[in-house]
């Protein structure tokens, strides 16, 4: 086992600590009288969690694939199942898009939620503790705990500060999940009767039939599909966007979407590349149909967050594209989209729930010509909204440049067939913006005889936009920190998936059928257990 | 070629930003305000007078700011090319600034502040383009310019302006994610850099044995995706972007955007594909016959047009193609009469532009049929315009003129009558709708409610400080006619090599 790992140095148990903090302070939380105690409280927390999780970026090891800060403790020997956690190039970035995307969810609730702030600080502490886990989890188990872990307090922030229709999108959102985790579930079973283990690492080094790659790759895929969202199953996405919280919606844009990406790349690609092989052509076509269908879809709404929140399919697309190109242009290029697409649209959603506070109102009719009335959101709304639409220099540029990279060179065709998607997002950002800043024909309207009086920014909400600004300039003008991390475990990853890439030959000239080719031996190995 | 590496060429592009955000915090005070935009572009054109020695030497100048990824990189590179578009687009700043406070302070138009701001960091990116050391850093400018002349474009922010506006935005941004995006990462995947290869024109980036497909259909979505070069059919943004106030069409639509269109377009034709490339593949000769169709196609149009300025619009149409005609003819003196037309073009489009807002402030006329008679109350203005309308037509002593000639002994050096027979029709056709102009200013019949209104118009100071500008581009363009030596030398670097 500790071939893959290399045990924490730091003098303090760095990985556990960032699961314990968010925790423990929930549990004081629960304790804490005063609503202004308990938001302070809560970003001190969220804040502290932060500060703990700085040194995973400063004493990151970049030149090894292996899985650093790693603590392993004996749990069930008998299942031969033990508590390991740790991070690599691929998920290190993650858990730092979540420690520091959590203050700012405190920061953009502080005056959004008026009821029960007691209960959604300890329930947005505890998704904390649970997305991290995700993140961080190196056996099966563990992963699966915390990614079921966070599917409550997701419904719980959903279903009571939601908006008028958060039953619906509650409970949609809840049983796509859990459908999806259920097929995930099985897998993990399935891979510990064939392995005997459930530590990730070993799982990836075993290798499987082709036919039980297939069927464990479907499994699993599907569940990340839906977490994603990928087309066709990206309809509980917007429901739960628009009726969710601001800071529901940037947890759910900015981390629990990128949770399906991860999963590829973390299960998906590795344990399974035959299946993976297998599958390309049809993820890449259901990748593309979501880049498109996604931006279309955006294109019509009137609703801003419902736009957005098509726009993350389409975003979303350009993920699963660009990991499923199998390259280094592309896997970088999608990790990078995956941080980008927190950073953007997590400062998106904070920028509607901000107008929203103000006008009680999503619909775009309602929040227009705001260009003389709010200078400061206007500006902001404009560094994002480019940023989203890949604007050369913004975040969002080099994961896209990269992700088309990766598809020109492999398939230019898949590559021409993604060009609209960035033309859509051209299309609905600045369709957003011109209206959002002017409106249509209103004539010299500007003059003075605008009666309305919205607060700008005031200096909490600037903090916060100001911070993910910085992000949106350092990642589209100088990636290459963030690159160069990643590196190793990139080229890890391809290297296993293209060791393992072997497609039977009676499967690929159709004389088996992919499903059923050997399926008789490891069926009967499973029920014999 | 020596090439020297200094962060000092940043300057250039800063000033015209930080011009910006100076105008925005003193909105509250226009004298002030107006002062910081003279102040920053006559700077701006100081930084940039103030490298052409080096680069008269022979000599590049380099910088690279940030590396996104291996071979991508914001990279600022000046050599001849750049020069000549960046001494013209921030010489011309000046005098627009200074065109600017008459024709927004005689009309008492809104938004002030946002224009100048606007106006500023437009003229900046522009300066980012002709700097620009690779493609990306040129993509990079190039948007940038779209996304800040979006507001100018709809300055007056009635039906007209935001319907104009939208399809200037829609067809920039379509073009640029359609066709560009997808250039870049083709060039980018068949030579793994993006960097201009600026020491020699005739060899491009490409590897020799880079499929020949794929380079044909990187330069189709090049030459389709830079669409502010207004080549057919990707023109028509152009015309209706004439809604904007006459100093944006006149800096902005004759100078800066069509500009950075033409000029990236050029860059891209010999600093990434070269001219061995575009010479043994057939495509220089194709996009020389499929810019004569823009050329005549536009001057037919603007025949038809009696708004001033919507003729103006079209006849800029097809003056651009004649850059990109040059070029694309790649000899050497079809391309120094490409070159130069970008500096002669400026000069007198400018002028003309001037000349129209002039009109339409002082007097409120914007067709053609009104201006009977105005020559004897504005002949300032109007002499100015006849000499832009020489240049345009290619009369000498004017700087159309030498366009004109280099071109025609590039159709004569690759021995091709059609491309030549192009350039007379269409110099034909410029004096059909340039001559009529003029001729109606001074002995043309005045409207009614003229006739028999005597007295100068340009003696109001806010239309002397459009009129000082105008006499003066007018001016400079026969000056450049006769001595185009300065633009000549800085061309040969780049074409001798």
């Amino acid at each position: 086992m500790e071939k893959y790992l290399i045990l924490n140095t730091l003098n303090y148990p760095i990985l556990s600590m960032l699961l314990i903090v968010p925790v423990v302070g929930a549990i004081i939380a629960m304790f804490l009288r005063g609503d202004t105690l308990q938001k302070y409280w809560s970003l001190a927390v969220t804040l502290i969690t932060a500060l703990i999780s700085v040194p995973l970026w400063t004493c990151f090891d970049k030149s090894t694939a292996k899985y650093q800060f790693v603590e392993l403790r004996r749990w069930f020997p008998d299942l031969n199942l033990d508590y390991v956690v740790g991070v690599d190039g691929i998920s290190m970035l993650l858990v730092l898009l979540t420690t520091f995307v959590m203050p700012l969810c405190v920061l953009c609730s502080w005056n959004y939620i008026k009821i029960r702030i007691k209960e959604f600080m300890v329930v947005m502490l505890l998704m904390e503790a649970a997305m991290i886990g995700v993140f961080i989890s190196m056996n099966t188990v563990l992963f699966y705990i915390f990614w079921e872990g966070m599917l409550v307090p997701m419904y719980l922030i959903i279903a009571i500060w939601g908006g008028d229709r958060k039953d619906y999108a509650s409970i949609k959102f809840f049983l796509y999940t859990f459908a999806g985790s259920i097929f995930l579930l099985v897998s993990i079973i399935a891979l510990y009767i064939n392995t005997g283990t459930f530590f990730i690492p070993e799982l990836m080094a075993h290798t499987y039939s082709f036919s039980f790659q297939m069927w464990v790759f479907i499994a699993c895929a599907l569940g990340f599909a839906i977490k994603m969202p990928m087309f066709p199953f990206h309809t509980w996405l917007p429901a739960a966007h628009v009726q969710a919280p601001t800071a529901g919606s940037v947890i759910l844009a900015s981390i629990l979407l990128k949770m399906g990406g991860y999963g590829f790349l973390r299960f998906c690609l590795p344990i399974t590349p035959a299946a993976t092989y297998y599958c390309v052509p049809i993820l890449l076509v259901m990748s593309l149909i979501s880049i498109i269908v996604g931006g279309y879809l955006a294109l019509g709404q009137t609703d801003i967050k419902k736009l957005i929140a098509y726009s993350s399919v389409g975003h979303m697309g350009f993920v699963t594209l660009g990991i499923f190109l199998l390259n280094t242009g592309g896997i970088k290029g999608a990790m990078l989209q995956m941080i980008n697409h927190g950073v953007t649209t997590g400062a998106l959603f904070i920028l509607i729930g901000l107008i929203y506070e103000r006008t009680h109102s999503r619909e775009i009719s309602d929040n227009s010509k705001l260009g003389m009335i709010m200078p400061i959101y206007v500006t902001f709304l404009g560094i994002f909204s480019l940023s989203s639409l890949a604007f050369p220099g913004t975040n969002s540029f080099v994961g896209e440049f990269l992700v088309l990279f990766g598809a020109f060179e492999k398939y230019p065709l898949v590559g021409a067939l993604a060009i609209p998607g960035a033309i859509l997002a051209a299309a609905y950002m600045l369709r957003l913006l011109q209206k959002m800043v002017w409106d249509d024909s209103d004539g010299h309207a500007h003059h003075g005889d605008d009666s309305r009086s919205i607060a700008d920014c005031n200096a909490r909400e600037f903090v916060q936009l100001a911070f993910l600004t910085v992000f949106v300039f350092w990642i589209g003008l100088h990636p290459t920190p963030l690159l160069d991390v990643m590196d190793t475990s990139v080229a890890h990853l391809i290297s296993q998936v293209e060791a393992g890439s072997v497609i039977p030959e009676v499967v690929r000239t159709g004389e088996h059928h992919a499903l059923l080719h050997d399926a008789g031996v490891w069926i009967k190995s499973i029920v014999s257990f | 070629m020596n090439t020297i590496i200094t962060s000092k060429i940043i300057i250039t592009m800063l000033i015209p930003m930080i011009t910006g955000l100076l105008v925005m915090f003193s909105g509250k005070k226009p004298n002030l305000r107006d002062s910081w935009s003279t102040l920053g572009a006559i700077l701006t054109f100081a930084s940039v007078l103030s490298f052409v020695p080096t680069i008269l030497n022979g000599t590049q100048l380099k910088y690279t700011l940030f590396e996104l990824y291996p071979g991508v990189s914001v990279m600022l590179n000046l050599d001849g090319l750049g020069v000549i578009f960046a001494l013209v687009a921030s010489f011309l700043w000046i005098l627009a600034s200074l065109y600017c406070v008459g024709y927004m302070r005689g009309l008492n138009e809104h938004a002030q502040t946002r224009f100048y701001v606007c106006y500023a960091v437009s003229v900046g990116a522009a300066m980012g383009a002709a700097f620009a050391g690779n493609l990306f850093t040129l993509y990079l400018f190039y948007e940038i310019v779209s996304i800040f002349t979006y507001p100018l474009v709809m300055h007056h922010q009635d039906e007209e302006g935001y319907a104009g506006a939208k399809k200037y935005i829609v067809y920039l941004m379509f073009t640029s994610k359609a066709f560009l995006l997808p250039a870049m990462v083709i060039i980018y995947v068949l030579a793994g850099t993006l960097d201009f290869q600026t020491a020699n024109i005739a060899q491009g980036i490409f590897p020799a044995d880079a499929s020949r497909l794929a380079i044909g259909v990187a330069y189709l979505l090049c030459l389709f995706g830079f669409a502010k070069a207004g080549i057919m059919p990707l023109h028509n943004w152009l015309p209706d972007a004439m809604v904007a106030p006459t100093p944006v069409s006149a800096l902005l639509h004759a100078v800066v955007v069509v500009k950075v269109g033409v000029f990236s377009i050029c860059r891209v034709m010999l600093s990434v594909f070269g001219v061995n490339v575009l010479a043994e593949t057939g495509l220089g000769l194709f996009t020389a016959y499929f810019v004569s169709f823009t050329i005549l196609t536009a001057s037919i149009i603007a025949l038809t047009k009696t708004n001033l300025k919507a003729r103006l619009a079209y006849s800029t149409v097809s003056q651009l193609s004649y850059i990109v005609l040059g070029v694309a003819m790649l000899t050497p003196n079809s391309i120094t009469g490409g070159l130069i037309h970008i500096a002669n073009h400026a000069f007198a489009k400018i002028t003309l532009f001037f000349a129209a807002g002039c009109i339409f402030v002082a007097t409120g006329k914007k067709d053609i049929k009104e201006l009977g008679g105005l020559g004897y109350r504005m002949p300032w203005t109007m002499l100015a315009f006849g000499v832009a309308s020489l240049s345009m037509i290619g009369i000498p002593p004017v700087g159309g003129f030498v366009t004109k000639w280099y071109l025609a002994l590039g159709t004569i050096d690759i021995h091709n009558w059609i491309l030549l027979s192009v350039l007379l029709i269409s110099s034909l056709l410029n004096a059909g709708y340039f001559v009529p102009i003029f001729l109606q200013g001074f002995f043309g019949k005045p409207v009614p409610e003229d006739v028999g209104v005597t007295g100068s118009l340009e003696k109001q100071p806010l239309i002397l400080f459009m009129v000082v500008p105008l006499v003066i581009t007018a001016t400079i363009s026969v000056l450049i006619g006769i001595y185009p030596n300065l633009f000549l030398d800085l061309i040969n670097l780049m074409v001798k090599s």
